[in-house]
C-alpha cells in the first residue's frame, strides 16, 4: 500500500520511466505470444519498409519492416528484449553480489584481506574491460554464460570499489565499533550494519550498471562475441542491418532507438529514488 | 602574559533614556515541518540597548538561535516571518528590502557561530577572511584593515598577534580560532554581534580564556551583544541581563545578579539541576578492575604512559582531564580495541585479555561501553527493537515472546515505553537516543560501564536525568561505572573517586572529597578553577586571582597551545 502511494507520487519522469521499463518486461516474459511472427522465421523479401509493406506482393503485414534476412523487425525486437534484458540482468545481479561481498569484506576485515583484494582488483582495472572481454572469449570461447561470467567479474571490480569506498566510511562509526565490542562475527557486521547503510548509494549503483552492462552485451553482439545468431538481440540486429544505413533504410535504427529508450528510462527511474533517498538523509 | 590586562568590572547599567538599538515586538516565526507550519517562537518582545549584554538561555529547542538569527532579519530555510517587527537602530528589518538588510549585516550587526571550523573556509588564510567585510563592504583600505585585525587578535590574546593571520584554519587551535572569528566579527565595529553558543564545543580551560577574550573587547568597544547558550553559568560573567525561554516563549527576564539570587520559575531553578546532585559518600568495596602500569602507543606515539586504576564493584571512577588528556585512550584500553603495549589488567580477578577479539563472549559481556555522541554509535537503520534486542539475543540466547518482555522491562527501567519499540533513532530526541544506549548495554547484564563524555553533548535537563538514572542504576545493579568527563558538575554528580590526566598521564587520583578539596596539583587546580561558578564576578575574580600568581600557572599555559596542525576539536 505504501509502496503504491509513493509510486502514485512519483514525478512524470520517474512514471514514464516505469511504463517503458513495464513494456520491455512484459516483452521479456511474453514474447512468443506478443510477438507476430516466429522468431526466425522469414516473412518476406529483405528490407521491406513497414507500414506499407503490404503493398509489396505475396509479403504480409508487418509494422516495422523485415531486416536482412527478410524476418519481422518487430518479431525480432520482441524476442531480442529477452535475450538483451535477461542477460543484462542476471550480469548486474552476479557482479553486484561478488563486488559488494569483496568489498564489505575489504572494508570490515582491513588489513591483508582489504590488501590482496584491492591489489588484484587493481590488476584488473589495468587492462582495458573490451580487450579482456575479447581476450578472455576469445581464448574460452563465446557463449552466454562465458558472456555473462566475463563481464560479471569485470564489473565487479568496479562495485567492489565502490562498496569498499563507502563501507569503509561505515565500519568506522561508532556503531560499528559497538557490534564489535559486543563480538559479532564478521558475517553479521558486513549483513546487517554495515550493508544496511550502504543500500542506497549501491542501488543508485545497479541502475547504472545495468545500462553499461546492457550496452557492453550490444557491443559484444556488434562485434560477433556475444549472442550467436539466429537468436535475436538488439545489439546484433544493429550490427547485421548496419549496412542498410548507406540505402537510407531506417531498419537498423529501430534496434538502437530501443537500446537508447531503455537506457533512458532506467535513468529516470534512478534519479527518482536517488533523489528520495537523498531526501531522508537532509532532513536531520 | 595571556591576560594583559585585568578587567575592571564596571558594569555600566546602560542608560534608560537613549532609543534602544534592536527592539522585536509580538515577533512570530514560524517553521515548516511536512506540509503544515507551526509556530516556533510566540510573539517575542525584546530590547536591547547600546553596549548591553543580553543573554539568552534555555535548552535546545527553545528558539534561541532562532531569535538570535531574527536579530539580523534572517530566517532559516524551513522557517518564515509570520508577524511583528524587528527594529534595528528605528529600521524595521521585516520590512526593508533584501539589499538593505544585506547592507547591515556584516558592518553593523555580526554573528558569531557555534563552530567555528565550520565557519572558516578552510582554503584561505584567517586574515584574509578576518578583513574580507571590512573591505569589500565596510569601505576601509586593506592594509588599514589588517593593522586593526592585529590590533583586535593582541586585545583578544591570541598567540603571535602579527603572524597568527598567516595560518590557515586548520593550523590553530578550536579555541584561537573562535576567539579569530571574534575578531573577524569587531573588525567593522558593529553596533551589535551575536554570539551563538561560541564557547559550547570548548574545554573548560580554553572557555574561560575565550570567555574572558570576548567579555574584554565587547566591554572596550561598548559593543551590545546577543549571547546565546545553554548554560547559565556561562552567560553569567557576561550578561548585563538574562532572558530564559523556552519552546519559543519568554520564561523570565530579569539583571543577571536578581536572576541568580532569585529566579521566580521553578523552570530557571532547573537549568543548574545538575550542579545541585551530588553523589554521597559509600564505603569501600571489593575490586573489579584493576589496571597495572598499563601504556598504550599509536605507531610510535606513546599516548598513555603507567596507569594504575583500580575501579570498586558498585562504585563510579571519573576520568578528568581537557580533550587530548588520553581519557577516551584509556577506554579503548579496557575494552580491548587498543591493546597496551605494557602492564597487565585484570577484571574480576582474571587477568584481560588485550584484544578485543581474543576475549570470550562472557568477558565482552560483562564490560560494556556508552558513547558520547548517541547518533553515531546508533545504527539508523535499525528500530530501537533491534538495538535492544540483539544483545538479549546474543549474550542470552532470548528469542520471540521472551525477548520481547526483556526489551519492554529494559525500556521501563530507562523510563521509556513500548510506543518507542519501532522507532528508528532519527525520530527520537538526544536524550532518548543515550537512554537506549544506556539500555542496550544494560541488556548485556554488564558488571563495568564505560561511559565516554556520554552526557557533554546533552542539555543541563537531560543530562541531570542520564546522571540520575545512571546513579539509580548502579544502586539496583551494583554496577560499576568508568566515566570519562571533562565536566567537573558531572563529577560530583556522580563519581566516587577521581582520576585526573594530563598528556596520557595520571596527574592525581583519590577519593572525590580529597581530590576537590585544595591543596591540588597545579594542573588539577587549573581544571577545576577554570569550571564556570554561578556568580556573575566568578571570571573578574578569576582572572584577579590568576594575574596575582601568574608565575606559578604561566608555566602551565603555554604549553597547552597547540604545535601546528594538532588541533583537537
Amino acid at each position: 500500500m505504501q509502496l503504491w502511494l509513493k509510486l502514485m507520487r512519483a514525478p512524470l519522469s520517474a512514471k514514464l520511466g516505469m511504463a517503458i521499463v513495464a513494456v520491455n518486461v512484459a516483452c521479456v516474459v511474453f514474447a512468443p505470444w506478443l510477438a507476430p511472427f516466429g522468431e526466425t522465421e522469414i516473412v518476406g523479401q529483405s528490407w521491406v519498409p513497414g507500414f506499407w509493406g503490404a503493398d509489396v506482393q505475396g509479403a504480409p503485414a508487418t509494422w516495422l519492416g523485415t531486416d536482412h534476412l527478410g524476418r519481422d523487425v518487430l518479431t525480432r525486437l520482441i524476442f531480442g528484449a529477452r535475450n538483451s534484458i535477461v542477460i543484462a540482468l542476471v550480469t548486474t545481479i552476479l557482479s553486484f553480489s561478488l563486488g559488494i561481498t569483496t568489498g564489505l569484506l575489504a572494508a570490515a576485515m582491513r588489513g591483508w584481506v582489504d590488501q590482496i583484494l584491492s591489489r588484484t582488483v587493481d590488476l584488473m582495472m589495468g587492462f582495458p574491460t573490451l580487450i579482456f572481454a575479447l581476450m578472455v572469449l576469445a581464448v574460452i570461447g563465446s557463449s552466454i554464460p562465458a558472456v555473462i561470467g566475463v563481464i560479471a567479474l569485470l564489473d565487479a571490480t568496479r562495485v567492489f570499489r565502490i562498496t569498499r569506498a563507502v563501507a569503509t566510511d561505515i565500519a568506522a562509526q561508532d556503531y560499528v565499533e559497538v557490534a564489535r565490542l559486543r563480538g559479532e562475527g564478521m558475517g553479521w557486521i558486513m549483513r546487517r550494519e554495515i550493508l544496511p547503510n550502504a543500500i542506497t548509494p549501491l542501488a543508485a549503483e545497479f541502475g547504472l550498471r545495468f545500462c553499461f552492462v546492457f550496452l557492453f552485451v550490444a557491443t559484444l553482439s556488434f562485434i560477433g562475441l556475444g549472442v550467436q545468431p539466429p537468436a535475436a538481440d538488439w545489439g546484433s540486429m544493429v550490427k547485421e542491418n548496419s549496412a542498410a544505413i548507406s540505402f537510407g533504410i531506417l531498419m537498423p535504427l529501430f534496434p538502437a532507438a530501443a537500446i537508447a529508450l531503455l537506457t533512458v528510462a532506467i535513468n529516470l527511474i534512478i534519479d527518482w529514488t536517488g533523489a528520495t533517498a537523498g531526501g531522508v538523509h537532509d532532513d536531520h | 602574559m595571556i591576560i594583559d590586562q585585568v578587567p575592571q568590572r564596571i558594569v555600566p547599567a546602560p542608560c534608560n533614556d537613549e532609543a534602544p538599538l534592536l527592539d522585536m515586538r509580538g515577533l512570530r516565526i514560524e517553521a515548516r515541518s511536512g506540509e503544515a507550519w507551526h509556530v516556533i517562537v510566540h510573539g517575542l518582545d525584546l530590547t536591547l540597548r547600546r553596549g548591553e549584554v543580553l543573554g539568552l538561555i534555555g535548552e535546545s529547542g527553545a528558539g534561541k538561535s532562532t531569535i538570535g538569527l531574527a536579530a539580523m532579519g534572517h530566517a532559516r530555510p524551513g522557517c518564515r516571518f509570520a508577524g511583528g517587527s524587528i527594529l534595528f537602530s528605528g529600521r524595521d528589518l521585516l520590512r526593508e528590502p533584501a539589499a538593505g538588510r544585506r547592507a547591515l549585516r556584516g558592518t553593523r550587526i555580526a554573528y558569531v557561530a557555534q563552530s567555528a571550523a565550520a565557519a572558516f573556509n578552510p582554503a584561505h588564510r584567517l586574515i584574509d577572511q578576518v578583513v574580507e567585510t571590512a573591505v569589500e563592504r565596510g569601505g576601509r583600505s586593506r592594509v588599514d584593515a589588517m593593522a586593526d585585525a592585529k590590533d583586535l587578535f593582541r586585545r583578544l590574546s591570541l598567540p603571535e598577534p602579527e603572524t597568527i593571520g598567516l595560518r590557515y584554519p586548520h593550523e590553530v587551535s578550536g579555541g584561537q580560532l573562535q576567539r579569530v572569528m571574534t575578531a573577524m566579527a569587531m573588525v567593522c565595529r558593529p553596533d551589535l554581534i551575536i554570539f551563538d553558543e561560541p564557547t559550547t564545543a570548548l574545554d573548560v580551560t580554553t572557555q574561560v580564556e575565550v570567555l574572558a577574550a570576548i567579555r574584554s573587547v565587547v566591554e572596550d568597544f561598548h559593543t551590545a551583544a546577543l549571547y546565546i547558550t545553554h548554560d547559565l553559568a556561562v552567560v553569567a560573567q557576561l550578561a548585563h541581563r538574562i532572558m530564559v525561554l523556552r519552546h519559543g516563549r519568554l520564561v523570565e527576564e530579569a539583571p543577571t545578579r536578581t536572576m541568580l539570587e532569585a529566579p521566580c520559575e521553578d523552570y530557571t531553578r532547573s537549568l543548574w539541576a545538575v550542579r545541585t546532585l551530588e553523589k554521597p559518600a559509600e564505603p569501600e568495596a571489593p575490586c573489579l578492575l584493576q589496571m597495572e602500569q598499563v601504556g598504550a602507543a599509536y605507531g610510535a606515539r606513546r599516548v598513555l604512559d603507567d596507569i594504575s586504576i583500580r575501579i570498586e564493584r558498585g562504585r563510579t571512577v571519573a576520568v578528568v582531564g581537557e580533550s587530548g588528556s588520553g581519557k577516551s585512550t584509556l577506554a579503548r584500553v579496557i575494552t580491548g580495541l587498543l591493546p597496551p603495549v605494557a602492564g597487565a589488567i585484570v577484571f574480576a580477578g582474571e587477568p584481560l585479555p588485550a584484544q578485543t577479539q581474543k576475549r570470550s563472549k562472557a568477558q565482552l559481556r560483562r564490560i560494556q561501553m556508552i558513547y558520547q555522541s548517541p547518533d553515531a554509535a546508533l545504527n539508523p537503520r535499525h528500530t530501537v527493537r533491534e538495538v535492544i534486542g540483539r544483545p538479549l539475543e546474543f549474550y542470552g540466547g532470548l528469542k520471540g515472546r521472551e525477548r520481547e518482555v526483556r526489551t519492554l522491562a529494559l525500556l521501563d527501567m530507562i523510563e521509556m515505553s513500548a510506543t518507542h519499540l519501532d522507532r528508528l533513532p532519527s525520530e527520537l530526541s538526544g536524550g532518548q537516543k543515550q537512554r537506549i544506549c544506556i539500555a542496550r548495554a544494560l541488556a548485556a547484564e554488564p558488571e563495568l560501564m564505560i561511559c565516554d563524555e556520554v552526557t557533554s553533548a546533552l542539555d543541563q535537563i537531560v543530562q541531570a536525568g542520564i546522571l540520575k538514572l545512571l546513579r539509580q542504576l548502579q544502586t539496583e545493579l551494583s554496577l560499576s561505572y568508568l566515566f570519562i568527563t571533562h565536566d567537573i558538575a558531572t563529577v560530583k554528580a556522580i563519581a566516587d573517586r577521581i582520576v585526573v590526566m594530563h598528556r596520557g598521564k595520571i596527574v592525581e587520583q583519590g577519593d572525590k572529597r580529597e581530590i576537590l578539596a585544595p591543596p591540588h596539583p597545579a594542573y588539577t587546580e587549573l581544571l577545576l578553577s577554570s569550571v564556570p561558578g554561578l556568580d556573575p564576578d566568578w571570571l573578574t575574580r578569576l582572572l584577579a586571582e590568576r594575574e596575582r600568581d601568574g608565575g606559578t600557572h604561566a608555566t602551565s599555559w603555554p604549553d597547552r597551545l597547540p604545535k601546528t596542525g594538532n588541533r583537537h576539536v
